[in-house]
């Protein structure tokens, strides 16, 4: 295997995300890591739901599987206990993950099925024109919350690590070497291991938050994340996150015993 | 043997080697013998945090390769319909257990019933059409669940048995044979596209890990497996081809009993009340009845109705209001009546001979 286009579905380009979108780069940064596993496209299994990250399996020449709203998870959980060889990759939302498939999520970390799951975290519902989700910042617009959103917003990197996941990071798609090493850092871990990666909406949440452009979105990533350990200090100190700002690192790195490990692995 | 241990033991002689479900009365006897059988014959048992999810991996394992099944109930069954329609529009061979309680809601957990067969052919949403199985004794909940594995593999779509808490908790002797025909999945022919049907309307199946490299979607989609939402054309042929590949199969797949069919009355039943109708039989000897005991009720057979060329009505006793008696009126200009009894308990043999006309 010599370049990651070996792993893109030629004849299905164009694709469908808008200009600007950070899904494609978050796709780049996961087949690279892919590659440098030097896992076999016929022993990948991409599985995904429903909204824009869940249409990012289609654009991959492996075997893939496109489900429904919020149900990746237990898909994904049904076709690796069957063939616990296959190496499983799992795209998904905010939306598609914390909102509709909370439940599957929270199991799927506690079980610490073996397989590796990369949230698009956009901050909003893009597919279908820009609602708040469960993690749409507070006071930000979309067309469900016009006048700002009021409800908090679920910290998904944590919320992994509390329900069991051996593994959870989060980074963006500004910060696309740690990404990377994040997404692989997790497929070397057996058990279920969690990567979210913030990216740009420009369409659906920088339009109508003052992040009209991809730069302004990915400078936003840029300046409000806060490196993990910068962040304890903070609070060491007393310090809060001023509203707004977001931790990125490596939030749990561990070995617990998984399931739908195979025997060799171990 | 307990019904519900037919239908797990008619499963895992059919090969069913993964099970994902989630505890509901009356059916939790079938997971429970799953998960206590399937690890020590090398297949996967799984608990699964809802009914959602339990149908969901079942969808996911029968892609890696494995015979699967579920089962539940009512209100989980209702849970299961989003992902039956991407079964169907994935084309994916899963068995679903329904063993029928009383409803609407929570209704009865521990009655029987046979409320939901209409769920079963129309519950998800969009045109479709499916195949379901009803036992009325503890041998038909092993024999048909087992058929059920060998359906589900020949049309590529999800099978269903069915069944009822009556069944489900009643104890009967069962013949287990040596071996049960099993018929497996025909794999996708090589030069063929991956959702590329063959004559009788269904695709090879193109399972996971074999090289295929095949995009599953439950979005309209080409013979490629690729979306093409917006393609009227493609998306009629689509679902007229899911249709057709069953109805236009349904009087080869019927599978019924046929008694006294030159009687006038004639007793059409699926599932208990077929009991009721023998044990009148049995009581009234001297009596020309009729009677058509379906076993597989989707989809319909209606051919089978000209078997009774004297009938002069059809009388159809069910544990629901009515729901196959409308399938059958609309098939025959012969009277048809419905006799419907919900509340968890049998038609007595009595009452049937009440209903036709007779006085106890």
């Amino acid at each position: 295997m010599k370049s990651v286009e070996d792993w893109y579905r030629h004849d299905r380009m164009p694709h469908i995300f808008c200009t600007g979108c950070g899904n494609g780069t978050v796709i780049n940064c996961t087949l690279e890591a892919v590659m440098q596993m030097g896992w076999d496209i016929d022993n990948t299994i991409f599985i995904s739901g429903i909204g824009c990250s869940s249409r990012s399996p289609g654009y991959i020449t492996t075997d893939s599987l496109h489900t429904t709203h919020g149900r990746a998870l237990a898909f994904a959980t049904g076709v690796k206990l069957a063939k616990p060889e296959f190496d499983v990759v799992v795209f998904t939302g905010d939306g598609d993950l914390s909102a509709i498939g909370g439940n599957h999520f929270i199991h799927a970390c506690r079980r610490n099925i073996n397989m590796t799951v990369i949230c698009m975290n956009n901050m909003i519902y893009g597919m279908t024109g820009g609602q708040g989700s469960p993690c749409t910042p507070a006071g930000a617009i979309s067309t469900t919350t016009p006048y700002g959103a009021t409800e908090p917003v679920f910290d998904l990197a944590r919320l992994a690590e509390a329900s069991g996941a051996n593994y959870s990071a989060r980074w963006t798609a500004y910060h696309v070497k740690e990404l990377t090493k994040a997404i692989k850092v997790g497929m070397e871990i057996p058990g279920f291991s969690f990567i979210e990666a913030m990216t740009q909406c420009p369409t659906s949440y920088g339009r109508r938050n003052k992040l009209r452009t991809t730069t302004s979105m990915l400078e936003y990533m840029r300046d409000n994340a806060v490196l993990l350990n910068k962040a304890k200090r903070m609070e060491a100190e007393g310090r809060e996150l001023s509203p707004g700002r977001f931790t990125v690192g490596e939030f749990v790195k561990r070995f617990r015993p998984a399931l739908g490990v195979v025997k060799d692995e171990e | 043997m307990q019904g519900n241990i037919a239908c797990a033991e008619g499963a895992l002689a059919a090969g069913c080697s993964f099970f994902g479900g989630y505890p509901i009365t009356p059916s939790t006897e079938v997971a429970e013998h799953m998960a206590r059988i399937l690890p020590k014959k090398g297949g996967t048992f799984i608990q699964m945090e809802d009914e959602l999810a339990s149908i969901s991996s079942i969808i996911g394992a029968s892609w890696a390769g494995a015979r699967s099944m579920t089962a539940t109930s009512g209100p989980g069954f209702s849970l299961m319909m989003e992902n039956i329609g991407y079964a169907v529009m994935t084309e994916t061979p899963i068995v679903i257990v329904n063993i029928q309680r009383g409803g609407p809601s929570t209704g009865q957990p521990t009655m029987g019933a046979q409320g939901d067969m209409m769920q079963c052919r129309f519950g998800s949403h969009g045109d479709y059409s499916t195949i379901a199985l009803v036992p009325s004794t503890v041998q038909e909940m092993f024999d048909l669940t087992a058929k059920a594995f060998n359906l589900a593999d020949r049309f590529r779509c999800p099978v269903f048995l069915m069944s009822d808490e009556i069944i489900g908790h009643m104890r009967e002797k069962v013949t287990i044979p040596e071996e049960v025909d099993i018929i497996r999945r025909r794999p996708l022919k090589e030069g063929k596209l991956p959702f590329e049907p063959e004559d009788d309307m269904i695709p090879g199946f193109p399972e996971f890990g074999k090289g295929y490299r095949v995009h599953v979607t439950g979005l309209t989609h080409d013979e490629r497996g690729y979306p093409e939402a917006t393609n009227c054309e493609l998306h009629s042929e689509l679902v007229t081809r899911l249709v057709n590949k069953i109805e236009s199969k349904r009087h080869e797949i019927a599978d019924y009993d046929i008694i006294n069919p030159q009687a006038e009355i004639v007793f059409i039943t699926y599932g208990p009340p077929g009991r009721a109708v023998r044990q009148l039989m049995h009581d009234y000897s001297d009596l020309e009845i009729g009677h058509l005991n379906l076993r597989i009720v989707w989809p319909f057979p209606e051919k089978v109705l000209k078997e009774f060329p004297n009938a002069s009505k059809f009388i159809v006793p069910e544990l629901n209001m009515g729901q196959m008696a409308r399938e059958i009126q609309r098939h025959t200009s012969i009277e048809v009546e419905s006799l419907p009894k919900i509340g968890g308990e049998m038609h007595t043999p009595d009452e049937l001979f009440r209903a036709m006309g007779g006085d106890s």
